[in-house]
């Protein structure tokens, strides 16, 4: 690839370009790149790898200490270092629209060019977890945690409580542990009723490449670590010099001390900047969150724009860089630079890995599906973080004003207007209007997203070059 | 609160956190480079006025704003280290004019 330190060194137009150096980026690039056409990967991060594989090249840990699948990515990497590909780290994609135009921005300095084809692999963000004082210093996302322990080498000191659900919280665990930090307590919100559900997807998991590795996963933790399980309205309060987690288990009211509390309860597509390009979304009724609507190939509801990995649903890493190299064989037989036929043959091999990753998905969504409860807010908890809107104004607001759907919500608490723009509060806000009007989230429908998908200064946007015809249809008289 | 594994020790990158003078390691985040230095409350939201730290560390939720280098609002988590960088935490409601 090229490695690109500067805006300046973009090109005007690309054949193609790639959002998102995860695996389906790197994957897409790999597989795009070296065929006559012109590649672009734009990415937030230092280095390539994704939230998944962060780090991966550069970290100074010992082997053992994250495991093999994360040393997977080392590989892909690899491939995608190999590749004719241009590189650009560090810098934001804050728009794109129909024409596939997209705007970049790296230090104080954007862009807008031209791509006849676009792949977003924009992976997964953590699924919005409204308890109260989730927005407390010292209470992290534990894939937050986990990227300072991939790319610093960073482990909670004190008295460290993870609380939430998924397999994301068992491997943090186990990360910790061999790291030498084990945490103090695993507080379990998986509802007892999701394991008869996912009993009738038993099969299919023991048949997937997830089963033995996430058992033995689970038991290497809970010989180590206290786990309480179906622990229900959970809390986290300050107190002096740390903080007080509060929860039920049963009848029983406890709590406990800590000094830093990672929370999860799985993660969600990362939608913002395909939902602003007019991509259509979807209610995943399985995984009870919103994801763009793709065809075989990735390709969403506008023309040239794909989406590739979690970014176009959950489905980890693995089946994600399959999905990356069938968005960039789709994006090639689109550019004429391999045939329908030629797009078929290749598409074999990554269509039997997603079939055999896809394997087991069903039992993970069902097991590690949050409860209503911990979805919605509790009435002290901010719903909205950026605009510090709780639970109980986003309730009481929809049901006296009657509110029928997020867009409308905004004009009365601002929900979703704030830096973040509506990441960590879009669908809990979709989900609490469709639980006071008695209809599923599909009907309510996700918030209208607009672009800049990422700030950008004033002085960014007037510095961009402009040409006569773009001052022209701004200037009057 | 958060220290650093012994074997993820590395070439030093100082800085400046509000002025006093610090040092990082290579491959650190703004972010990652200030909770080493058991810094977790980085700056109050406009709101409020709520402490805040960070929360995602991959750029998502926007707690982590600090000014960098005189530049405002950066995402902490994001911007990678760099020798002599200028950090600036405990912004809040932006003043007109600054």
């Amino acid at each position: 690839m090229r490695h690109l330190a500067a805006i300046a060194g973009l090109r005007d137009a690309y054949d193609l370009v790639i959002v998102g150096a995860g695996p389906a980026g790197m994957v897409a690039a790999a597989t795009a790149s070296g065929r006559g056409i012109s590649v672009l990967v734009v990415d937030e991060a230092p280095m390539p790898g994704g939230q998944i594989y962060r780090a991966v090249a550069g970290t100074r840990l010992p082997r053992h200490l994250l495991g093999r699948d994360y040393r997977h990515g080392g590989k892909l990497v690899q491939a995608f270092s190999e590749s004719e590909a241009d590189y650009l780290p560090e810098a934001s994609v804050w728009h794109l629209d129909e024409t596939r135009t997209v705007g970049i921005s790296l230090w104080g300095e954007a862009r807008l060019i031209a791509a006849q084809q676009v792949i977003l692999a924009t992976g997964a963000i953590e699924r919005p977890m409204p308890i109260a004082g989730w927005t407390l210093p010292g209470v992290i996302a534990a894939g937050g945690a986990q990227s300072l322990l991939k790319a610093s080498g960073l482990v909670p000191s004190g008295r460290t409580v993870l609380a939430g659900m998924g397999p994301l919280l068992w491997l943090l665990a186990a990360q910790y542990i061999a790291a030498g930090a084990a945490p103090a307590l695993i507080l379990d919100t998986t509802p007892q009723v999701n394991r008869r559900h996912a009993a009738r997807h038993l099969a299919g998991f023991l048949l997937s490449p997830y089963a033995t590795k996430g058992l033995r996963l689970i038991a290497r933790v809970r010989r180590r670590v206290r786990v309480l399980s179906t622990v229900e309205e959970l809390s986290i309060g300050p107190v002096e010099a740390g903080l007080r987690v509060t929860f039920r288990r049963g009848r029983q009211i406890e709590d406990t001390r800590a000094d830093t509390v990672l929370i999860h309860q799985g993660v969600a597509p990362n939608l913002n900047l395909a939902a602003a390009a007019g991509c259509a979304l979807e209610w995943n009724e399985a995984q009870a969150c919103w994801q763009p609507q793709v065809d075989l190939w990735g390709g969403s509801s506008v023309a040239g724009i794909a989406i590739a990995g979690d970014g176009a649903g959950i489905v980890g890493a693995e089946a994600a860089a399959a999905r990356g190299e069938l968005a960039a064989l789709e994006a090639l037989r689109a550019l004429q630079a391999i045939t329908a036929a030629e797009r078929g043959r290749l598409a074999v091999a990554p269509r039997t890995r997603l079939r055999r990753f896809a394997r087991g998905r069903a039992f993970l969504d069902a097991l590690y599906r949050p409860s209503r409860a911990m979805r919605l807010p509790a009435p002290e908890a901010l719903a909205c973080r950026c605009e510090e809107v709780t639970g109980r104004q986003l309730a009481d607001t929809v049901r006296e004003l009657e509110v029928v759907g997020p867009n409308q919500l905004k004009a009365f608490l601002r929900c979703g207007m704030g830096p973040c723009q509506g990441r960590f509060c879009g669908a809990t806000v979709t989900e609490a209007i469709a639980a006071a009007r008695g209809v599923s989230p599909a009907e309510i429908g996700y918030m209208r997203l607009r672009s800049p998908v990422k700030p950008i200064t004033l002085a960014e946007l007037a510095a961009m070059p402009s040409s006569e015809a773009d001052r022209h249809a701004v200037v009057r008289g | 609160m958060f220290r650093r594994l012994p074997e993820a020790a590395g070439p030093p990158v100082s800085f400046t956190i509000d002025g006093q003078p610090a040092v990082g390691t290579e491959g650190d985040t703004v972010a990652a480079a200030l909770l080493a230095y058991r810094i977790r409350e980085f700056r109050t939201t406009p709101v409020t006025g709520a402490r805040r730290g960070p929360f995602c560390l991959m750029g998502v939720c926007f707690d982590c704003l600090v000014a960098i280098d005189g530049l405002a609002s950066r995402q902490a988590c994001l911007v990678p280290l760099r020798e002599g960088m200028r950090v600036e935490t405990r912004q809040g409601k932006r003043e007109p004019g600054r």
